[in-house]
């Protein structure tokens, strides 16, 4: 009785299981702990999603549940920052039990992990994920004699169906509760045999140890390090010592191979084809090409794949700009009238204007291009989570290569389009630290979603409609060409090595579920909104701020006698926008900027569009908001260009709007980019080299840019 | 001796040797890529800068280059 009450004292202790989920690269761990938990962890289909554990709790039958999702790993090395990651945490951290996810459609190579994972002493439970797709493919597993014969507990789960799901909970409770009971991993003759004389030396030592004998016997003939560390130290070394020498050397023998981690390979090569041939039932009638064979004989076709992956990338910027175009007006009158109405009820001039030019034209303008941001990023899901992402990256290694790019630095790059913060991340799946680094400087070169809004803004003031798209698509693919030849330059320069090696999975063509894209596209767009309300807001109070202030009375006196002195209705207003543009121009914001004028007068920049570039480091979004601020203070008495639109395509020349939009292709990223971009690159100097590169190249552009267009028009 | 690169498309082979080391060695092994590995070609891209391969159920991209250092018969 009296333990009872303590466990409902203090339930966290007693009833808390801690879980690593472990796994090869896509087979959707992620994806099962969003089905055990309700979490919203982001999935896609190639390998290198989760490049960083996470953490989510819950609470089932009185057990609190930790479940860690680890990076995808393909075996126990230290390949790539995501893998070491994995090994690290499982070696060294405390945990109660493992998880390991399995593809069952793809037994046999991840079984190799598997037997990795149970010569580990720790208590694992298999959870045979996508056992739905297996059944499809006339894929049977007999799970309970493959539990009886390795000796963990195998459920088949789904993941997608949530089938499963809490048999595999059940069991996994019921393990932890269990006594622990060995796996039956076992080798080939010659090296248990070895195995089982280095146990018997250290049971004879009476060895002091937390892993079992058997534990350290193989990991001491796999060569590892930890282990030979533990070891060396300890006096029965100098006796231990000549026994491995010789077992290695038998083993290596015995497979003919000079490497003992090659031996370890197949030995756990064959032991699990063992396993696939006994509880494996497959009734494949004579290999058809399979349906993913089938689409990749079109997509990574040699001669037509890149015009292909060319073609979908130009559809989806001609969507972006036509579609996002349909509802535009109708936010753009919806803030207008909102603006009126609003304003119409406060009577201060002074909180009117903050509320009505601040915030609202501010905020407005930004919201704007929601409809564009949905479009993108439901591009940018598909190629996620289809597998297209892997066959491009395939198509254009070859190409990538000669700019001494990885062809897997593909993804990071692509995920760019939508946000440097997630590209950044994503570039860990690149192993070397010159390649990676390198990935990191050009990711900015890939205009991210957050400079759309600025590019639709200009390509609806400059170009028909027609051709918006169009331009859309060529401001992006230069950006990323430009981004190309940059790689080269720092390749030839700063990141100079050796190519590294390009081996990648190019996982199975799934159909992507609406529910997935829809959550993806969701949680993204509310986030641009959410940023819209609360960033973008203040950053439009300030900027409204800043142009506002100081009042100069004498100016408005000054003024506002004149107008009152003229009859003709024209002449006042004309004077009146002469009034605001004087004000403007000797406010805070006014005096940054005429500051800053000289540095930015060679590529054709007015001091507005000075001060939204330097309020554009902020965000990109901001400088939509600083233009729609600054010229609807300046201008909003003329009737023609009530929008923003048409104030820019009225005070902006075309030669100084494509310097400003060469600008904003290349130069920083954002600030919270920028701080993720430090973390990734592991030292402060290379933000400064960011900033340093990215400014000068997008300055000699825009002043290339301007000049041309200057000499053309 | 015949390495995986000379192979044309959809021709399958067993591999016999992998002539390298350290990283790469270990990380074509992870893949499945090893000694007695059965290997089907699947799609060149243009120069045969990469090539697509099927091992087991998984399908593997990898560069020229790579497929060079990867010994083996056909079958």
């Amino acid at each position: 009785m009296r333990q009872d009450v303590d466990v409902k004292a203090c339930p966290i202790i007693a009833k808390h299981i801690k879980v690593a989920l472990v796994g090869q690269p896509n087979v959707g761990k992620s994806m099962l702990i969003n089905s055990v938990s309700n979490a919203h962890l982001h999935v896609g289909n190639f390998s290198g999603v989760t490049v960083d554990k996470t953490e989510v709790l819950f609470d089932y039958k009185e057990h609190h549940f930790t479940v860690v999702d680890l990076p995808g790993t393909y075996a126990f090395t230290d390949y790539t920052i995501e893998e070491r990651v994995t090994h690290e945490y499982l070696c060294a951290e405390n945990y109660d039990i493992i998880i390991n996810v399995v593809d069952s459609t793809n037994l046999g190579k991840n079984l190799q992990l598997t037997s990795e994972l149970l010569t580990m002493s720790k208590k694992v439970v298999i959870a045979l994920n996508m056992s739905d797709e297996a059944e499809k493919e006339n894929i049977s597993i007999d799970a309970e004699y493959m539990s009886e014969l390795i000796g963990v507990p195998c459920i088949k789960v789904s993941a997608a169906t949530k089938e499963g799901i809490t048999e595999l909970i059940d069991a996994v409770i019921a393990k932890h509760e269990s006594s622990k009971n060995r796996p039956k991993l076992v080798f080939s003759e010659p090296v248990e045999e070895e195995i089982a004389q280095i146990v018997w030396y250290l049971d004879k030592h009476k060895f002091y140890s937390e892993n079992s004998h058997r534990n350290i016997a193989i990991n001491l003939l796999k060569g590892n390090k930890k282990t030979y560390a533990k070891l060396h130290d300890e006096p029965i070394w100098v006796e231990l010592q000549p026994i491995l020498i010789e077992a290695s050397r038998h083993i290596e023998l015995h497979h003919d191979s000079d490497d003992i981690k090659e031996a370890f390979a197949e030995e756990y090569a064959s032991f699990n084809r063992g396993i696939v041939a006994e509880v494996l039932k497959s009734k494949q009638v004579q290999e058809k090409k399979t349906v993913t064979e089938k689409i990749d004989s079109v997509l990574i076709h040699p001669l037509f794949g890149i015009p292909i992956f060319l073609f979908f990338m130009w559809s989806l910027f001609q969507l972006t700009f036509e579609i996002g175009a349909i509802p535009m007006d109708y936010i753009d009158a919806f803030f207008a009238w909102f603006g009126d109405t609003v304003g119409a009820t406060i009577p201060n001039e002074d909180v009117r204007s903050l509320i009505v030019d601040g915030i609202i034209a501010g905020v407005g303008a930004v919201v704007l291009f929601v409809p564009n941001i949905i479009i993108l990023f439901i591009g940018i899901a598909l190629l996620e989570s289809t597998g297209y992402m892997s066959r491009v990256a395939f198509l254009l290694d070859g190409f990538f290569h000669k700019f001494g790019l990885h062809g897997q630095s593909f993804i990071p790059l692509v995920t760019g389009f939508g946000c440097s913060i997630p590209a950044y991340m994503s570039a860990r799946i690149l192993k070397n630290d010159r390649d990676r680094l390198l990935t990191l400087f050009i990711i900015g070169f890939m205009s991210c979603g957050a400079r759309l809004p600025v590019y639709v803004l200009f390509a609806g003031a400059f170009f028909a409609p027609e051709m918006a798209g169009n331009i859309l698509f060529v401001i992006y693919i230069s950006g990323a060409l430009l981004g190309l030849v940059a790689a080269k330059v720092l390749k030839l320069t700063a990141f100079k090595g050796v190519d590294e090696p390009f081996v990648m999975e190019m996982p199975k063509y799934r159909l992507p579920s609406v529910k997935l894209i829809w959550h993806t596209v969701l949680t993204k767009t509310m986030m641009y909104l959410k940023k819209a309300g609360t960033f973008i807001a203040a950053a439009s109070m300030l900027v409204w701020f800043l142009s506002n202030y100081p009042h100069n009375l004498e100016l408005t006196q000054n003024y506002e006698s004149k107008i009152e002195m003229t009859q003709i209705d024209k002449e006042k207003l004309v004077l009146q926008n002469k009034l605001d543009e004087a004000l403007l121009e000797q406010s805070y914001l006014g005096t940054i900027g005429k500051f800053s004028e000289p540095i930015f007068a060679p590529l054709g920049f007015d001091w507005k569009m000075s001060v939204a570039l330097q309020t554009g480091l902020a965000a990109k979004e901001v400088v939509v908001s600083t233009l729609g601020v600054l010229y609807s203070l300046g201008g909003n008495v003329n009737e023609e260009s009530n929008s923003l639109m048409g104030a820019i395509s009225k005070h902006i020349s075309f030669a100084s709007a494509i310097a400003f939009i060469v600008v904003i292709m290349i130069y920083l990223p954002c600030l919270a980019a920028s701080v993720v971009f430090t973390r990734e690159a592991g030292h402060i100097k290379y933000f400064f080299y960011l900033f340093a590169f990215t400014s000068i190249i997008a300055y000699v552009m825009a002043f290339i840019a301007y000049n041309v267009t200057l000499l053309i028009t | 001796m015949k390495t995986l690169l000379d192979c044309h498309k959809s021709c399958k082979v067993k591999v016999i040797k992998l002539n390298t080391t350290g990283d790469l060695k270990q990380r074509l092994i992870s893949f499945g890529i090893m000694k007695e590995a059965i290997i089907e070609v699947l799609e060149h891209a243009p120069a045969k800068s990469t090539i697509e391969i099927k091992v087991g159920k998984m399908r593997i991209a990898l560069r020229g280059g790579e497929a060079k250092l990867i010994e083996v018969e056909m079958i």
